[in-house]
């Protein structure tokens, strides 16, 4: 049986324009709304594949404010049955930090008898892109890890891993306990049902404090790029533009 | 001195990236009073990659050999790196801002106890030394203090042109074979699958790729645009709402989750240009929108746009293109 642990984060949506909060630490999320990353929304499926091939429970857990609940729900309503909220402002907390963090509760899941064997992370956050946050995690733990891969299964006590690599598709396979950071592409989240919203409205959420505090990340401050003028040639309306556009092309040299 | 990490291509070439992770590397030598710069590759260098990273100014290159490097492991990488910097004192640590890059150097980061920086596009200060990094998909950059020795950190694809030293340097090559702990070779490589021909590899080298987005409307509407594909000999790239739909495979997505491409046309059709699509497509030389929304950010972003339904604009091209062939 393997019980896997995934780890989320609350991000804002920057598909729309990002707007940066008043001290220029972080991303306004007021009018933008909030989510989970890509690569996140992909682990969560992969954790609840391997919980399911494997007779084992998929956890959840996240570090930020209040509000991450709902991105835990959000994972408990696509098959996460237990879910564990770090209470804490995730914009103090470096890498390393939230590394710690996410080991404290691994051990501390082990020790009241539910341990994960394998934690699953997005390859680095829409926000923040550090990269790091499952390496750091596995340093602490002392385990195993790959990273940037797509797709994850579990036997006999190995997981095997396989993503896109820069000489093809890598597999790679390492004992349990491990740790994968994961990127999307592999699987297709599934989409929640009206009875897994339910189920995921009344599901406890375990409340914790950080167990230390945060040394902070490196940063100074954000900037956003400054907006590069519209230099656009509208070449026309509709299919009375095609001439142009075919005269842009062999302009360019692209026709073969 | 600066330690940088270059990727080397299955050609034995060093890549893009790495070789502007280089041209980086030397404006920060060159704002340090001329600190030199070495090169930690994998495997033995043919003299060729010797000499190419010679003449953009790499004083010395370190080559991790022996059976440890065979397979790649990015602890195992890490450990090498770590080992030639220890012997050569380097203050520096980076690498491309690739899958391998910020994975070793996150490695690095964790081994050290030391703040990594992802993705860097330019340098602030030096003392304190501060980098400048895109975050959040490069919609927002983050200045971030990296005081500690060695600076760890990477450089976003593109940051800067990948360009040959005014100088050469003498470029010696040094074989190292430091140890690795059983460790840190547990995770490694078990097997590479040839990439599966013209997925998203044909996609980063094309030099024109038929985008499209939300607006080409269901799986069904993409007849047209491939019509104009196959009429410009160009790959589709998508949007990731067209493979999140499924109406389109993953491989063809471009984007910060996708593939970047630096065509010298990109043609977006019916895409909106999110900041993540962008990401992936900046580099394009020239970018010819196609999108019945005037104010879409892909239209004010691109050189050249048309307004309109696609269904009506993309067939009225192709059979433009036809004509002019006589066809
Ligand atoms: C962490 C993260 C990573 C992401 N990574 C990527 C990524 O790698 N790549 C990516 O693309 N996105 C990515 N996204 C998603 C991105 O934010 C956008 O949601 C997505 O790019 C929008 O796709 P679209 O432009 O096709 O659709 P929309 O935003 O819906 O835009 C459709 C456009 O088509 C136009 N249109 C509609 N009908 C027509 C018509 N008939 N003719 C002409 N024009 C028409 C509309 O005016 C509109 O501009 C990511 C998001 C997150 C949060």
């Amino acid at each position: 049986m393997v019980s896997p642990l995934v780890c989320v984060k609350r991000v804002v949506d920057s598909s729309s324009e990002v707007v940066l909060t008043e001290d220029a630490q972080g991303v306004d999320g007021r009018f933008a709304g909030f989510t989970m990353s890509a690569h996140e929304e992909c682990a969560v499926e992969l954790a609840v594949q391997v919980a399911a091939a494997e007779g084992g429970q998929a956890a959840v857990m996240t570090l930020g404010d209040a509000d991450a609940v709902e991105q835990l729900r959000a994972a408990l309503a696509v098959g996460c049955t237990s879910a564990t909220h770090v209470v804490a402002d995730s914009q103090g907390f470096g890498p390393a930090d939230v590394a710690r963090e996410i080991a404290a509760v691994v051990r501390d899941h082990e020790a009241a008898g539910t341990p994960h064997q394998l934690v699953l992370l997005g390859n680095d956050a829409a926000d923040s892109g550090d990269f790091q946050v499952g390496i750091r995690l596995a340093y602490e733990l002392g385990w195993p890890v790959v990273n940037g891969v797509s797709n994850v299964s579990v036997a006999d006590g190995e997981v095997t891993a396989s993503g896109s690599g820069p000489d093809g598709h890598e597999t790679f396979r390492l004992p349990l306990p491990a740790v994968v950071t994961v990127l999307e592409g592999g699987v297709q989240p599934r989409y929640p049902t009206v009875p897994g919203r339910m189920k995921a409205k009344k599901a406890p959420v375990e409340e914790r404090q950080p167990v230390a505090t945060p040394a902070g990340p490196s940063r100074l401050r954000l900037v956003l790029p400054p907006p590069s003028a519209s230099s656009v040639q509208v070449l026309g309306k509709g299919p009375e533009a095609a001439p142009a556009v075919v005269d842009l092309f062999e302009q360019l040299g692209v026709l073969p | 001195m600066i330690l940088v990490l270059v990727e080397v291509s299955p050609a034995g070439e060093a890549v893009e990236t790495s070789r502007e992770a280089v041209t980086f590397a030397r404006d920060l030598s060159a704002a340090g009073g001329g600190v030199p710069i070495d090169a930690v590759v994998v495997g033995e260098p043919d003299d060729a990659l010797v000499k190419t990273l010679a003449t953009y100014g790499v004083r010395r290159i370190h080559a991790l050999t022996g059976a440890a490097y065979d397979a790649y492991s990015g602890a195992a990488w890490a450990a090498g790196l770590m080992a030639v910097r220890e012997k050569a004192g380097s203050v520096v640590v980076m690498a491309a801002g690739t899958s391998r890059g910020n994975e070793v150097l996150a490695h690095v980061g964790a081994r050290t106890g030391l703040p990594m920086a992802a993705n860097a596009i330019s340098f602030h200060g030096l003392s304190p030394f501060t980098v400048t990094r895109q975050v959040v998909g490069g919609a927002a950059l983050e200045e971030m203090q990296l005081a500690q020795r060695p600076a760890i950190f990477s450089v976003a694809g593109h940051a800067v042109e990948a360009k040959p030293a005014d100088a050469p340097a003498d470029g010696e090559l040094v074989l190292e074979t430091p140890e690795v702990a059983d460790a840190d070779l547990v995770a490694r490589v078990v097997s590479t699958d040839e990439p599966e021909p013209d997925l998203s590899g044909a996609l980063k080298s094309a030099r024109v790729v038929v985008g499209a987005g939300r607006g080409a409307g269901s799986a069904d509407g993409f007849d047209d645009l491939l019509e104009l594909a196959d009429l410009l000999e160009a790959p589709l790239g998508v949007s990731r709402v067209v493979t999140s739909l499924g109406w389109r495979p993953h491989h063809e997505q471009v984007g910060q989750t996708g593939s970047r491409i630096s065509p010298d046309l990109y043609i977006p059709c019916g895409i909106s240009g999110a900041i993540q699509h962008w990401a992936g497509c900046s580099s394009a030389k020239a970018i010819l929108a196609i999108n019945n929304d005037p104010d879409a950010p892909m239209v004010t972003k691109a050189t050249h746009a048309v307004i309109g339904d696609l269904h009506e604009i993309i067939p009225a091209i192709n059979a433009e293109i036809r004509r002019r062939r006589g066809a």
